[in-house]
């Protein structure tokens, strides 16, 4: 079995630093085990609470998809969504914050031209994915959201100078419409094996598609969980031929035929 | 240094602390992470005859300082479990307790003889009372005469030790507890969790997918102490305490209360060390309180005058 730790994280950056107006937050921690560890795709389970009494209420951890990794340092990037992220929102450089991780099954990182698609906060891991393939790689992007300030990461991906497209639903940036707006065309013409997270009806049309144009896919899941390490099963999914996945475990990155979608 | 070790009807343990069942997968999951040699259990997700998927997601919902699941037992099922799992637990120097459920009784008489072939099992754990199954499981926790039968006749297929994990979801636990202890269990476990559900104002749809779900964590610990204290007062058979337990004074307080072991759950999805954590610190405090046996501590609850 990988590396996994539990460590006590230093949160050395929080960003926007005021409110958050598009309800995302960016965290960066000082983790040097589990970033030394951490693969793209994989994920942290994270404890909202700070303190002993807090720690029990809310009582789980979340899981978050690592964002990045500079050095020692892990880059979270989530969306305040409830109790516990609103809490994590909270956080002030110099806390620490107690992680479990790295977690999860990450995406393959073989040679080839790569497509990688996120849709909303599907933009998280590939961050990293896209960082380690590296400027130099044959890899492409597409990143789609609801509206322009959602796109929480986009100067980061466009620092990487690859061919980057943008979508979004309202016509704030780019082009309007969907992340897989064009995408069937694009698969034919270009091919390129395709790493695609965001929300589970773009999974499965970019599935879709990447089988149609008979393109290689991997896809990132969500799901609640309670312990990230297999246990509870509050995250397990039906796979292709009835078999059991958990998403924690054998995911969150499937290859799209394991899911039985296509 | 306290002496930790407990008598569970046959069964002696190292320590009072096992880890609960359906919270700790089948210990291999944790195994990189908390050391299973030094737990006194392991008991292990609930086992069925055949694979059992459970119920649609979600499955999952947080409660103010508790967890609501509707798993729905899923589990890999017998033989998944003895080729693959019991061989890597034998390996630790470890107590393991399986808990197993049915359908009819006839399987848990099935289960009890298959397993009790195998080296390397310390106990049965009876599930009578997941609340997650519709009909006739939840049914049999909740009858005393039931649940006596039920015993009887899965200890006339093993000679494992019988401990019955009971149901808080009913009137009075304790003539239920009475019948098993008649019946010729070992322990009795106590709490499940309790039936509850949870729902979305604005959508106005339940949280989880099975709309009912077993409530866990802190948020159940004073039903647990009390149906503990309750049933370790008339039984002359241990109970094994379990509801909430997040910390070693948690532990202490069952034990107050009359129970012989606890079983940490639900605490260890948020801390995967947390059974360790809880005997280090239940260690602690013995000696704080200047207690050299457990059994000191053991039903030592001071009650007003």
């Amino acid at each position: 079995m990988p590396a996994r730790f539990l460590e006590q994280s230093r949160v050395a950056g929080r960003w926007p630093e005021g409110k958050a107006l598009s309800g995302l937050v960016r965290l960066e921690l000082h983790s040097p085990l589990i970033a030394a560890a951490a693969r793209p795709g994989q994920f942290v389970m994270v404890r909202p609470g700070r303190d002993e009494a807090a720690g029990l209420d809310p009582l789980l951890r979340r899981p978050l998809s690592i964002h990045y990794r500079r050095g020692e340092r892990l880059g979270l990037l989530f969306k305040i969504v409830g109790r516990g992220t609103a809490r994590l929102a909270k956080v002030e450089p110099g806390q620490t914050l107690d992680l479990l991780g790295p977690l999860g099954r990450p995406f393959p990182l073989e040679a080839g031209a790569r497509l990688l698609v996120g849709g909303g906060l599907g933009q998280a891991p590939l961050l990293f994915l896209a960082e380690e393939l590296g400027p130099g790689s044959a890899t492409r992007l597409r990143l789609g959201a609801a509206s322009a300030p959602d796109l929480a990461a986009l100067e980061d991906f466009k620092a990487l100078g690859l061919p980057l497209e943008v979508f979004t639903e309202d016509g704030s940036l780019g082009r309007t419409g969907l992340v897989t707006l064009g995408l069937a065309e694009e698969l034919a013409g270009r091919p390129a094996a395709v790493c695609a997270c965001g929300p589970e009806a773009m999974l499965r049309e970019v599935a879709r598609l990447a089988a149609q144009t008979g393109r290689g896919c991997h896809l990132s899941l969500e799901a609640r969980m309670a312990c990230g390490l297999g246990a509870c099963l509050g995250c397990s999914i039906e796979g292709a031929g009835g078999a059991r996945k958990r998403v924690c475990l054998e995911g969150p990155v499937f290859e799209a035929g394991e899911l039985g979608w296509t | 240094m306290t002496d930790l070790t407990v008598a569970i009807g046959s069964l002696r343990l190292k320590n009072p602390v096992l880890t609960a069942s359906g919270t700790f997968g089948y210990g291999l999951e944790y195994a990189d992470l908390v050391d299973l040699n030094r737990l006194g259990g392991i008991v292990v997700k609930g086992l069925s005859l055949e694979p059992h998927s459970g119920n649609p997601p979600p499955r999952l919902a947080e409660t103010p300082a508790g967890l609501l699941n509707s798993i729905g037992l899923e589990n890999i099922g017998l033989k998944a479990f003895v080729r693959d799992k019991l061989p890597r637990l034998r390996d630790f120097d470890v107590a393991v307790i399986v808990n197993i459920w049915g359908e009819t009784g006839q399987d848990y008489c099935r289960l009890a003889e298959a397993l009790g072939r195998e080296k390397g099992l310390a106990a049965l754990e009876l599930n009578v009372s997941c609340p997650n199954k519709e009909g006739r499981i939840m049914c049999l926790g909740q009858s005393a005469e039931a649940t006596g039968r039920l015993v009887e006749a899965v200890k006339g297929a093993t000679d494992l030790p019988l401990w019955v994990k009971l149901t808080p979801n009913v009137t009075d636990h304790v003539p239920v507890a009475l019948a098993a202890q008649q019946a010729g269990a070992e322990a009795i476990s106590l709490i499940n969790t309790l039936q509850g559900m949870a729902v979305d104002a604005r959508t106005r749809r339940p949280k989880l997918a099975n709309v009912l779900g077993g409530l866990s964590g802190p948020a159940v610990k004073p039903v647990a102490l009390r149906m503990v204290w309750q049933a370790a007062r008339v039984l002359d058979i241990p109970v094994i305490g379990l509801g909430g337990i997040i910390t070693g004074l948690d532990a202490a307080e069952f034990i107050i209360v009359g129970a012989a072991a606890v079983q940490v759950g639900t605490a260890s999805f948020v801390n995967p060390r947390a059974s360790l954590d809880v005997l280090e610190e239940l260690e602690r405090f013995c000696g704080e309180e200047g207690i050299s046996s457990l059994s000191e501590l053991r039903g030592s609850l001071r009650l007003p005058d």
